[in-house]
């Protein structure tokens, strides 16, 4: 659930638990890169558990966005948005499986 | 017809107060996290103070509760451009906890349970201006605002006050913490708007 936006602070609410899943990141990745990287499969760096980035654990009540895992729930991606610039932290993420259409 | 929105701007500062660059107030108390909220039983918490040496000091809940607290009455300003005038805490001066430390360090990376670190220079922690702060609004500080204890530093950006604090290591040199090293301003004062590196 993605509840709406608090009028007093400007700040989206989200559901129990404090995050949202990994599709959260479709919009600020695509920004960035080509492909969409939600449709991705990443590996842990920390317990190099295996899944979809669209199941990663996602902090965005935060000064940026904190993508964790689903599974041991360390970090694995940090995104900050700057007027000017983006900081993207993947140190978390060991491999990425893009699927990608056949030549 | 265009629909024309102006925008949300928030309300103006009481008469007398003065919001940093970029600011606008509010009346609630948003909580902002990076991750999950720990939930830290008393008995089980623990501070520490570990120098350059490596000399470590600790105290319990109980040793922390105990100690001489004050009533410090805050504005607070977040990065996400928010402000609250007039917070009410209750908490331990740093300069108490830090009396009896025998340090030449210059900066401190401050840690959380959960994970969390921020860094800063060990003199704006100093001479009155922060806090381990345990009581809010005349109650025991809640968890999702940091509870039982955070640090609080009101005269930068609320990312360095870093909630549910567990540990402060002084160090000689500076090592930025997980929003300084993801783009964040290393220091963070409000009023030179310093939000991102390079500001």
């Amino acid at each position: 659930m993605t509840a709406g936006t608090p009028a007093d602070t400007g700040i989206p609410r989200d559901a129990e638990g404090g995050y949202i899943d990994g599709n959260a990141l479709a919009g600020p990745l695509a920004e960035l890169f080509a492909v969409d990287l939600t449709a991705a499969t990443s590996q842990c760096a920390h317990c190099s558990n295996t899944g979809p980035v669209a199941s990663l654990h996602v902090y965005r009540q935060a000064p940026g966005l904190v993508a964790r895992c689903q599974q041991c729930g360390q970090v694995m991606l940090r995104l900050v948005r700057a007027p000017e610039t983006v900081w993207l932290d993947m140190s978390g993420i060991t491999v990425l499986s893009i699927p990608v259409g056949a030549d | 017809m265009a629909i024309i929105s102006r925008g949300f701007h928030g309300r103006r500062p009481p008469a007398g107060r003065k919001l940093p660059p970029g600011q606008y107030e509010t009346t609630g108390f948003p909580v902002l996290s990076a991750g999950p909220t720990p939930w830290i039983s008393t008995d089980k918490w623990e501070l520490s103070v570990t120098t350059e040496t490596g000399r470590r000091h600790s105290w319990d809940w109980t040793a922390l509760t105990k100690l001489p607290s004050e009533t410090p009455t805050a504005d607070l300003h977040c990065v996400t451009k928010w402000s609250k005038f007039g917070t009410r805490w209750q908490g331990v001066s740093l300069d108490v906890l830090l009396a009896d430390v025998e340090t030449a360090a210059e900066y401190v990376l401050v840690s959380s349970y959960g994970g969390y670190t921020t860094n800063l220079p060990l003199e704006d922690l100093l001479d009155g201006k922060a806090w381990i702060a345990y009581g809010y609004d005349g109650r025991p500080l809640a968890p999702e605002h940091g509870g039982p204890a955070r640090l609080l530093v009101p005269h930068l950006y609320l990312w360095k006050s870093a909630k549910w604090v567990h540990g402060l290591e002084l160090r000689e040199n500076d090592t930025p913490g997980f929003w300084e090293s993801a783009g964040y301003h290393n220091y963070g004062d409000p009023w030179q708007e310093q939000r991102y590196r390079g500001d």
